[in-house]
């Protein structure tokens, strides 16, 4: 895979009004990279999406998409760029093939190849029955299926979807995620979401954002392998005493976090499980919960959009 | 400017495949054809209330007068969709994102608009232009009050289009753009009290003198020149607003 820089935003600020949505926010997106953006709403996910693509103008710092600066040489830079809102933007009175037209020919692609163009399009969206259907007559997933169509269908090199799966069902849910790959492939993807499997199922690399700032940037095997970790919890029926417990070898740390409940750092590569567990079967302390903390993209995303902050 | 005209072309295309231009056109027409045909009638039984006035002076401006009040009763209709409605159902999205600017934006969705009042325009002359076929008229005059119409409906254009800018609700833009259009069409009332300064300047603001003395057949600069300017402001300040808009929004 070559490494080419295709999006890079610098510095973005963003207020409305006296309310900053989006706080000094810089990131990189390289060709073929899959880009997951979560966030809680209100996080600024869909504003920094729309600065990304010309919609909305940030209040300061710069955004190029494939080297040119989108205010700068907005034509050019928005050539390169295919863009789903969160509510497709479609017009009811055309038909698929009719609206896939009109968006090809909006993003300048000559008379010559819009057909082939719109063909493709609904081929990889599924859409090849669907082509005479007047769009306000279609489902809410063939409303999205045709919306991603609209932004790939000049073979952007940056495809930008906010919630491209919301509203579809499991079938559907899965195609639009396999498409995903198969345009993360040549392409780069940025693709908000706030199902966070989706994230694991689908992307490279995961940026949070909480309340209008970056608070996390990692490649998502880095996350996995992040995961073993020396934290357990555990719960006991008869609460033994804080002496007993830091008896225990191998435990470095104790803390009690509920009325029966301890959150135990461990010494890496340790047995201090097997102890633990002799130890509650000889006293009668009636242990009956272990829990290893791991750090999942689930548990990260918690702990970051409470309020921690971590920067990669 | 090739994307503004394939902007134009885009959005005259829209417009004939929704129901609302189909209706427009049937409705203006019919309108239109009733009043001609009862003009003719008038004409067709002189009386003294001629007063030496001929074929194209009774008819074809009489025709002209009524366009211009019923193509200020539609043009809101039309232009309402121009932002109002891509803004409502979040198509503006899709325009912003595309390879083209703001003002190629304003000026293709402008074209377009226009284009179809040419349409409208073309389907009026046809009326004073079938007499012809049964009486000389004066050709000239009827080029004067055509321009007229045209450069009429060039503005109520411009204005509707700034109007829908300021709203994602297209009704209110077409209240709004009927509400502006009506004030700027019945200024001139205001002029005949108060002083001199007074009377002139608000008979200069009225889109209906300008358009009278156009349809009586006397082309002044003037009045062309007070179109163009409405037309050009109106386009100006919509492109400042929507380029100040994804700034401030």
């Amino acid at each position: 895979m070559n490494s080419e820089t295709l999006i890079s935003i610098n510095e973005v600020y963003r207020y409305y009004g006296n309310y900053c949505a989006v706080n000094n926010v810089s990131f990189t997106v390289e060709r073929g990279e899959v880009l997951g953006f979560l966030g809680l709403n209100g996080a600024g996910k869909s504003t920094t999406m729309q600065i990304i693509s010309g919609v909305l103008t940030a209040s300061r710092g710069s955004v190029s998409i494939a080297g040119f600066d989108i205010m700068e040489m907005p034509r050019l830079a928005k050539s390169h760029l295919g863009f789903l809102p969160e509510q497709p933007p479609l017009y009811n009175d055309l038909t698929v093939d009719e609206y896939l037209k009109y968006a090809a020919r909006l993003r300048g692609l000559n008379r010559k190849n819009i057909r082939v163009a719109a063909d493709m399009s609904k081929q990889r969206c599924g859409l090849e029955q669907a082509g005479g259907r007047l769009i306000k007559n279609l489902s809410k997933g063939y409303r999205q299926r045709v919306g991603i169509a609209q932004a790939i269908i000049h073979s952007p090199a940056v495809i930008i979807l906010d919630e491209p799966t919301s509203g579809l069902d499991p079938v559907q849910i899965r195609e639009i995620r396999e498409l995903i790959k198969e345009l993360g492939r040549d392409h780069s993807v940025i693709l908000s979401t706030h199902i966070l499997p989706e994230v694991q199922a689908i992307c490279d690399r995961v940026l949070i954002i909480h309340e209008g700032q970056l608070v996390c940037d990692r490649q998502l095997k880095q996350l996995n392998e992040d995961k073993q970790n020396n934290f357990i919890s555990v719960a006991f029926r008869q609460i033994p005493s804080l002496e007993a417990l830091t008896s225990i070898e191998g435990i470095k740390n104790i803390e009690k976090t509920g009325e029966q409940h301890f959150r135990l750092e461990l010494h890496s590569g340790t047995t201090a499980i097997d102890y633990l567990v002799r130890s509650s079967a000889n006293n009668g302390w009636g242990l009956y919960e272990i829990i290893p903390e791991t750090d999942s993209l689930e548990e990260t995303f918690m702990r970051l959009t409470s309020g921690a902050k971590e920067i990669a | 400017m090739r994307n503004i005209f394939t902007i134009a072309a885009l959005e005259l295309e829209r417009l004939f495949k929704s129901p609302l231009a189909w209706v427009i056109l049937a409705t203006v027409m019919f309108l239109l054809s009733i009043l001609f045909l009862i003009l003719l009638n008038q004409f067709m039984s002189p009386g003294p209330w001629f007063a030496g006035r001929g074929v194209t002076e009774i008819v074809v401006a009489g025709l002209l007068q009524i366009s211009g009040i019923v193509i200020l009763l539609v043009t809101p209709f039309i232009t309402m969709r121009i932002f109002s409605e891509e803004r409502r159902t979040g198509t503006i999205k899709l325009l912003l994102s595309s390879p083209v600017t703001i003002t190629e934006l304003v000026l293709g969705k402008y074209l377009g608009t226009l284009g179809f009042l040419v349409v409208l325009l073309a389907l009026i002359a046809l009326m004073p232009l079938s007499l012809l076929m049964g009486t000389p008229v004066d050709l000239l005059q009827i080029s004067a009050g055509l321009l007229g119409l045209f450069l009429l409906m060039a503005s109520f254009a411009a204005i509707g289009l700034f109007i829908s800018t300021l709203t994602s609700q297209t009704s209110i833009a077409a209240i709004t753009t009927f509400g502006v259009l009506f004030m700027l069409w019945i200024i001139n009332l205001a002029s005949n009290t108060g002083g001199e300064m007074f009377r002139s300047v608000f008979s200069y603001l009225s889109l209906l003198k300008h358009y009278d003395s156009l349809i009586s057949g006397m082309l002044n600069s003037v009045d062309v020149f007070y179109y163009l300017i409405i037309c050009i402001t109106f386009i100006v300040l919509s492109i400042w607003r929507l380029d100040g808009e994804r700034l401030h929004q």
